[in-house]
């Protein structure tokens, strides 16, 4: 049950560009922003919203085709979905919910109920099939929007923001508990989240979407390392600058230059300066950095071991340094300090 | 919560105050409490140089007059410039109630002298017109109806009005003399909705006043009732008890009564008193 | 709720907590509910409780009420088949003039009910524009028929249901039906198993003011169906007409539609006041406990 799916849609501001495709028993998670696109994505692949450009086969089934007119109803897909928010129906049972499907689908009352049951054992709620989904914790609710999708024993699993909902301190027995049921789930998944951590958890492979097009794609691990974009950049935390590079030498549109190291071929290029490789001076530096800019400081976030200076001026830039290490520039938002970082420790990748 | 409940409090027992004064009180009717005056007391009145006071007067007249009453009102209105005439029409039985609970008429022309006795009056009743019967059909008389007894075969829809009202009693009465038998579809609340059922083409048939064939025009056509089975309806008017004008009420009556008013009258086809 | 100091009592919290009403705004709504009261207590005092049974008794009567039954039951049937789907367009579909559609359907809400039956009259009527075919191809009318009441009645009456389900509807978050097309449900099964029962409170209040409007309904029916004992006098009528020559009845019956109109409104008093809350399913994830 593999996906292959390359879509194109126009929705409202959204211009939706994508190709996915999804192995067996592969789990693939969509990070991107807010208004990115992904649940518009997910609800392409669900069948609740039609391609205009583009194809959406599942295992050789073509689910939609823009161009043949083909178009599979939701009803007929087979796709299991766990939405934001859950979405569990109020009036009925928990067990009734996970029911749902297999009655919907014409399945007896009480075969039904008992494959619910099962599955409702397998999450762990046994002792809630009689509640209400408002008497639900965040939690349970979830794993109930699980087994419903699930009990259905789709072709593939669509989650969106699994886990958005819940609060922190619950946050991870449930992302514990979503791993184990996704592994032995056979079919492809798809999970869209904004949180990296989830797609760290849950997710084999990473695709990041940003204003309806796919900037990068792969582990986790890969895209981190060498992100292409503000957006994933932010996410993990590091400092990523674009521009121009000529002999070693990026040069931003801004005018800055960043000395760098590495063998990247001239031309656009995207430099990555992690924040603890920043030093701070009062005063301008002297010694082997050749990389040296005037920074004016327009935030500090301390923390408990680290304090994370937000610099404005040539360069938007975010340093970490240590407490003691601001006591001794001693210095506060708006005033002017000198940023070194050496030239080997900054990645450059082409654009 | 106690402020609320503190509030709702007040409001019941205002509440049961108010309904236990509604309950004690006794139904006002205008009668009990204005002078009655002496009919002859508008006649002496002599012509002043300065013009009288204007004075509304209300007549309360059944609906088969309102052609007619129309006309009278304005004749009235004309030789009378300082009297504003108001009239009111329906049928007589819920015009007398009217009256009876208080409805501020002066004059009442009913189209029967029963519903004339339910009210109160002031001086005599007295008749000032008289009215016959007729069959009213759409026009063509598509359903070929020429007798009383035509009107109980099957398929015709006959209409008449509900119990109480003049026309009901009349048509019930010329229907017995023939000895028909008919079962209406429909008992409506006046002579009026009577006609419009059966112009609108709805109802085949129904027993009307001559009158309303006359004013219906065109748009109906009228099969006369022979003389052995017709009726003839008595109008009684008089002054209401509860009237606050009753010289004025009777200068009304006074020009119903005239040639001039019988000749309105006889022109929309009452037979005159 | 009081958690925080289980042993004390959470009365004075909220006395201490709410304002009073002023009592200016207490002396208005005094005035309202008498208002309101008056009338009917003035039917309540002034029945003839002693003959109330005999004259309940009376043929006409029963046959007024069983007849106002009937036809109300009916013509809520109707507007339940045809008011939902309308309700159902009104709320998801998006058409231009659809708020055209929206006012020329609920339009005999706010209509005289005399004016309603005129307009049926001219529509419906042996001459009428649809009538006459009604009358030449199939020999059948309306007017003075049961069924003309019931038309009358439906016509006023749908309205009111119409507007609740739609209210319901909107407010109801249309991606649970989604969720339940991704289960595998079918549109119509979807529609039965999930939006009803979650509008239920709104539907329920929406067919029982539909009801209510149908039993009262009097200037439509008189005027297109007529007032004919079995036929087509139901309770409004027979009370109109009673006035003028049987006042004791016209009592009576007024209490009797008095009294099933409390019971009703007394009765739906809380789901019309949870519609807000109720309809609509809430999707559900938020902690509870």
């Amino acid at each position: 049950m593999s996906l292959n799916a390359s879509l194109g849609l126009q929705l409202g501001s959204l211009d939706l560009d994508a190709h996915i495709a999804v192995a067996d028993g592969e789990v693939v998670a969509v990070l991107g922003p807010n208004g990115a696109g992904k649940t518009t994505l997910l609800r392409c692949l669900a069948g609740l919203v039609a391609v205009d450009r583009g194809r959406i086969e599942l295992d050789g089934d073509v689910l939609d085709d823009a161009s043949s007119g083909a178009f599979v109803a939701a009803e007929a897909r087979h796709v299991g979905v766990v939405f934001q928010d859950y979405l569990l129906f109020a009036h009925l049972s928990a067990l009734e919910n996970v029911a749902f499907g297999l009655r919907a689908r014409g399945v007896g009352k009480a075969e039904a109920r008992g494959r619910a049951s099962d599955w409702l054992d397998r999450v762990g709620l046994t002792a809630h099939a009689r509640y209400r989904p408002q008497a639900l914790s965040g939690g349970q609710a979830q794993r109930v929007a699980l087994a419903r999708a699930l009990v259905t024993q789709p072709r593939m699993l669509l989650l969106d923001e699994p886990l958005a909902a819940l609060d922190v301190g619950t946050r991870g027995d449930v992302r514990r508990d979503l791993r184990k049921h996704l592994d032995s789930f056979g079919g492809a998944t798809l999970v869209v989240t904004h949180d990296p951590v989830d797609a760290y958890a849950l997710a084999d492979r990473v695709i990041v979407l940003e204003a309806g097009h796919i900037s990068q794609q792969g582990t986790l691990a890969e895209v981190t390392a060498q992100p292409r974009s503000r957006y994933v950049a932010e996410l993990v935390g590091v400092n990523l600058i674009a521009g121009t590079l000529r002999a070693g030498v990026l040069q931003t549109d801004d005018g800055a230059a960043v000395v760098t190291a590495g063998d990247t071929p001239d031309g656009a290029a995207l430099a990555v300066i992690r924040p603890q490789s920043i030093s701070l001076y009062r005063n301008a530096p002297e010694g082997s950095p050749r990389n040296a800019w005037q920074c004016t400081v327009a935030d500090l976030d301390q923390r408990s071991e680290r304090v994370r200076v937000l610099l404005g001026g040539p360069l938007r830039l975010v340093a970490e340094i240590t407490p003691a290490a601001l006591a001794a520039i001693d210095v506060r938002p708006g005033d002017e300090v000198w940023a070194t970082v050496k030239a080997s420790e900054i990645s450059t990748s082409a654009r | 919560m106690s402020s609320f409940s503190r509030s709702g409090r007040v409001v019941a027992l205002v509440c049961v105050i108010a309904s236990l004064f509604a309950a004690c009180g006794t139904s006002a009717t205008l009668d009990s409490s204005l002078p009655t005056e002496a009919v002859s007391v508008g006649a002496s009145v002599a012509p002043t140089t300065t013009a009288p006071a204007p004075v509304t007067i209300v007549v309360f007249a059944a609906t088969s007059l309102t052609a007619s009453f129309n006309d009278m009102k304005a004749a009235f209105q004309a030789a009378y410039p300082y009297i504003t005439v108001t009239t009111s029409y329906g049928a007589s039985s819920a015009l007398a109630a009217n009256i009876n609970n208080g409805a501020p008429a002066d004059v009442f022309a009913s189209a029967d002298i029963t519903n004339m006795n339910r009210i109160n009056t002031v001086g005599a009743k007295t008749p000032f017109a008289r009215n016959r019967l007729e069959i009213m059909v759409q026009p063509g008389n598509p359903k070929g109806i020429n007798t009383l007894a035509d009107l109980a075969r099957p398929g015709v829809l006959y209409v008449t009005a509900a119990a109480g009202v003049p026309i009901r009693n009349y048509s019930d009465q010329a229907l017995a003399s023939a000895a028909v038998t008919v079962t209406p579809v429909s008992l409506e609340a006046n002579v009026g909705a009577i006609v419009t059922k059966i112009t609108s083409g709805n109802a085949d048939a129904g027993i009307v006043y001559r009158t309303d064939v006359i004013a219906a025009g065109s748009s109906a056509v009228g099969v006369v009732i022979p003389d052995a089975n017709n009726v003839v309806a008595e109008y009684p008017i008089a002054i209401a008890s509860g009237s606050t004008h009753q010289a004025e009420a009777d200068l009304f009556i006074n020009f119903v009564l005239s040639a001039a008013g019988q000749n309105l009258l006889t022109g929309r086809g009452f037979i005159g008193k | 709720m009081s958690a925080i100091y289980p042993g004390r009592s959470t009365r004075r919290r909220t006395r201490r907590g709410r304002s009073r009403p002023p009592v200016a705004a207490v002396l208005l709504a005094s005035v309202a509910v008498l208002f309101f009261a008056l009338p009917l207590l003035g039917i309540v005092i002034r029945a003839p409780w002693r003959s109330v049974w005999h004259i309940v008794n009376a043929s006409e009567v029963r046959q007024a009420v069983w007849l106002s039954l009937k036809c109300s039951l009916t013509a809520t049937s109707l507007s339940f088949v045809f008011g939902i789907p309308l309700a159902w367009v009104l709320a998801r579909a998006n058409f231009p003039g659809r708020g055209a559609v929206r006012a020329l359907c609920t339009m005999s809400m706010v209509l005289p009910p005399v004016v309603g039956g005129v307009a049926l009259f001219f529509s419906l009527g042996r001459k009428g524009l649809v009538g006459q075919y009604l009358y030449r191809w199939f020999g059948f009318m309306l007017p003075f028929t049961t069924w003309g009441v019931i038309v009358a009645q439906t016509f006023v009456a749908m309205p009111f249901l119409v507007l609740t389900v739609e209210a319901a509807l909107r407010q109801f978050d249309p991606r649970l039906d989604d969720a339940a097309r991704s289960l595998g449900g079918s549109p119509w099964y979807v529609f039965r198993r999930v939006t009803l029962p979650s509008i239920r409170p709104a539907l329920i209040a929406g067919l029982v003011l539909c009801w209510a409007r149908a039993l009262g309904e009097f200037g439509a029916t008189i005027t297109f169906a007529g007032n004919y004992p079995g036929t087509t006098q139901t309770m409004p009528v027979i009370t109109y007409l009673a006035i003028d020559t049987n006042p004791e009845q016209a009592l009576v019956l007024s209490l009797l539609l008095i009294a099933i109109s409390f019971a009703v409104l007394v009765g739906l008093r809380d789901r019309w006041l949870g519609t807000g809350a109720n309809a609509g399913a809430a999707s559900f994830g938020g902690a509870a406990s």
